[in-house]
C-alpha cells in the first residue's frame, strides 16, 4: 500500500487557557510519512520563532531529499540507512539555524526548542526526539510512551532517585536537559520501531501530559480511533479543562495499512527511470 | 527564598535552617550542617539533599532512625510542612516557594544546561547539573528494543495506583479532582442488561464497541457530555439523533444506543 493510503494523520494545536501565544509548531507531510512537532522556549516571539525553524527544517529538508531516494537506501556519508541518518542530520541542521538566529538577533537570544519527528516508512517509523515532547503508541489496549524525556526529573527517575509517583509531585517538572538551539551541537535521540497495523501513535508537547493522565490519554484514544479528528480534539479539551496551563498541541498518525517499501528489480528499474 | 528546616523541641523552636547547600547533614558530631546534640541522634544521622526546587531526606543509617509525619522512613521526598522526627527533636519542612512565583512563571520550560567545559572540574554549584548533564553525551546506541524496554510500560488492565489516586493537588497537578462535577450514572432500561448501572466515575465512558458504534460519555468540570465517535447510526438522546458535536446531558436524559434505552441521572 502506499503510505499516503496507509497512513491517517491529524493534528491540532492550541495556545491553552492562559499563555497569550502559542509556542507550539507542528508540520506534516503525509507523501513521505514525516510528521514532526516542537515546543519552543524563550523571551517575547523567540520560542514561536525556534519551533517555527526547527519543524520547516526537518519537514522540508528531509521531504526534498526523498524526493529522489528511498529512506532505505544506504547513506554514505554514515553508513546507516538513509531514513535515519536524515532524520538525525536535519534535527542537527534545524539546531545550527536556530542557534545562528540566536547568536546573531539579540530579541531571540537563549531561544531554543523541543523537538519530536516521526518518518514512517517500510512498516516501521524512526523516532527522533531532544527534549520533553514526547511520542506515545497505542498497540492494542496498551499505551507506552516511546520517547524517554531529557529531563531532570527523568534523569532522577532513571537515577532511583524519586520514583514515578513522587515525579508527580515534583516542582521540577519542565527543566529539559537537551534542546534544539541552545548550543552549537546537539545530540538527537533516534530509535526505529516496528510499525504494526492499528497502531496509533501520538506526538505531544507536554502541555498535554503535565494536565492529562496516561490513563485518560489511553482512554480517549482507544475509544475514539474510529475517529482521529475527534480523539484530537478531546485529547485538547481535556488538557484545557484541567486548567490548560501551557501550549498544547497533539498529533495523531494511524497505521490503517502495511506500507513495505517498493523492492525487486521492477521497483529499481523504474526509480531509475524516475531520475 | 530557598527551602527550610525548622527545628524545635517540645513546641519551642530552637532554630531555622535554610537549605542553601545541594547537601546538608544531620547528627550529633559538630561537623554536621544541623547540629542537634543528643545522644538519641546518630553522630551522622541524615541528610538533606535539595535540587533546584526538590528536597529529599534520606536515614544514613542511624541507630534510632526517623519518622516522617508519624511513619519511618528511611528515604523520603519532602513536601511543604512534612514534619521530621528524630527522637524527641522536630524538624518541619517549609518550601512555599510555588506560592512565590506565578504559575505562568513556573510552568515555562527551561534549559539546564552544563557548565563550560574547560571549567574547572568539582567547580563550585551546578556539581549535580555537571553529574546530570554526563548522560547527555553518551551516545544512543541502545537497541531499539530495549528502549521499548526501559520506557516505562502502561497497561490498561493494571493502572498505576499512582496513575489512578493523584497525591495532593499541587500547583502542576491536574485539578480533577477539584472540578469533577457531580457524581452521575447511567442506568440501561432495555435489553439483556437492562436494570444494570453503570456509573460514571471516569473522564470518558465508552458505549459500544470500538469499530462498529461508538459513542464516549465525557465527564467535564462543567457538566457531562455525550459525543458521537463512530458508526453509521448516531444515537439519539430523548428521541432526537445527535449530530457531531458534543451533546450535554440533563438529569433523567434518556440516550438510546444501538437499539438499547438508557437513562441517565445525577446521584444523590
Amino acid at each position: 500500500m502506499k503510505i499516503e493510503d496507509a497512513l491517517e494523520i491529524v493534528s491540532q494545536t492550541n495556545p491553552g487557557m492562559v499563555r497569550s501565544h502559542n509556542e507550539d509548531s507542528v508540520a506534516q507531510e503525509l507523501a513521505c510519512g514525516l510528521v514532526v512537532l516542537a515546543d519552543g522556549m524563550g523571551g517575547y516571539n523567540a520560542g514561536e520563532v525556534a519551533s517555527g525553524i526547527a519543524v520547516s527544517v526537518v519537514a522540508t529538508e528531509v521531504c526534498q531529499h526523498l524526493q529522489d531516494a528511498s529512506p532505505t537506501d544506504r547513506d554514505e556519508a554514515s553508513g546507516e540507512e538513509l531514513g535515519v541518518a536524515l532524520l538525525r542530520d536535519n534535527i542537527q541542521r534545524a539546531n545550527a539555524s536556530i542557534f545562528h538566529a540566536a547568536q546573531s538577533q539579540p530579541q531571540y537570544a537563549g531561544m531554543g526548542t523541543t523537538i519530536v519527528a516521526g518518518l514512517f516508512y517500510d512498516n516501521r517509523v524512526v523516532v527522533g526526539h531532544v527534549g520533553d515532547s514526547r511520542m506515545y503508541r497505542l498497540r492494542g489496549e496498551v499505551l507506552e510512551t516511546i520517547t524517554r524525556d531529557h529531563s531532570l526529573l527523568q534523569e532522577q527517575i532513571d537515577g532511583g532517585m524519586i520514583s514515578v509517583e513522587d515525579a508527580r509531585v515534583s516542582k521540577n517538572k519542565n527543566l529539559v536537559t537537551r534542546a534544539v538551539g541552545i548550543d552549537a551541537e546537539v545530540v538527537p535521540e533516534i530509535h526505529v520501531h516496528d510499525a504494526l497495523v492499528g497502531d496509533i501513535y501520538l506526538l505531544c508537547s507536554d502541555g498535554l501530559n503535565d494536565m492529562v493522565e496516561d490513563e485518560d490519554i489511553q482512554s480517549t484514544l482507544y475509544a475514539m480511533q474510529g475517529n482521529l479528528p475527534l480523539a484530537a480534539e478531546q485529547l485538547i479539551q481535556m488538557a484545557n479543562d484541567n486548567g490548560g496551563r501551557d501550549n498544547v498541541s497533539v498529533m495523531l498518525v494511524k497505521v490503517n495499512g502495511k506500507f513495505a517499501a517498493p523492492r525487486g528489480w521492477l521497483a529499481k528499474l523504474l526509480h531509475w527511470f524516475k531520475k | 527564598m530557598a527551602a527550610k528546616l525548622i527545628l524545635s523541641m517540645d513546641g519551642v523552636v530552637l532554630k531555622e535552617y535554610p537549605l542553601s547547600k545541594e547537601r546538608m547533614t544531620i547528627g550529633r558530631k559538630a561537623h554536621n550542617d544541623i547540629v542537634i546534640d543528643n545522644l538519641a541522634v546518630s553522630g551522622e544521622h541524615a541528610a538533606i539533599i535539595t535540587i533546584q526546587h526538590d528536597s529529599f531526606l534520606e536515614d544514613l543509617d542511624s541507630t534510632n532512625g526517623l519518622e516522617v509525619n508519624g511513619v519511618a522512613t528511611k528515604k523520603h521526598f519532602l513536601q511543604n510542612n512534612d514534619l521530621v522526627e528524630i527522637g524527641k527533636y522536630k524538624l518541619k519542612y517549609v518550601n512555599d516557594q510555588a506560592g512565590q512565583v506565578s504559575p505562568a512563571d513556573f510552568e515555562k520550560t527551561m534549559v539546564l544546561r552544563a557548565p563550560v567545559k574547560e571549567a574547572a572540574p568539582g567547580a563550585e554549584k551546578g556539581d549535580a547539573t555537571a553529574g546530570f548533564m554526563k548522560m547527555q553525551v553518551t551516545p544512543n546506541a541502545k537497541p531499539a528494543a530495549e528502549a521499548i524496554e526501559k520506557t516505562g510500560k502502561f497497561d490498561a488492565h493494571q493502572p498505576n495506583p499512582a496513575v489512578a489516586s493523584p497525591v495532593v493537588p499541587q500547583v502542576v497537578q491536574p485539578a480533577v479532582a477539584a472540578s469533577a462535577p457531580q457524581a452521575a450514572v447511567v442506568q440501561i432500561l432495555t435489553g439483556p442488561n437492562a436494570g444494570k448501572e453503570l456509573e460514571l466515575v471516569k473522564n470518558l465512558t465508552t458505549l459500544g464497541k470500538p469499530g462498529v458504534q461508538v459513542a464516549v460519555l465525557t465527564r467535564r468540570p462543567h457538566g457531562y457530555f455525550i459525543t458521537h465517535v463512530e458508526g453509521v447510526n448516531h444515537p439519539m438522546v430523548n428521541g432526537m439523533s445527535l449530530g457531531d458535536q458534543p451533546h450535554q446531558l440533563n438529569d433523567h436524559d434518556v440516550i438510546e444506543l444501538a437499539g438499547v434505552k438508557m437513562e441517565f441521572y445525577f446521584k444523590g
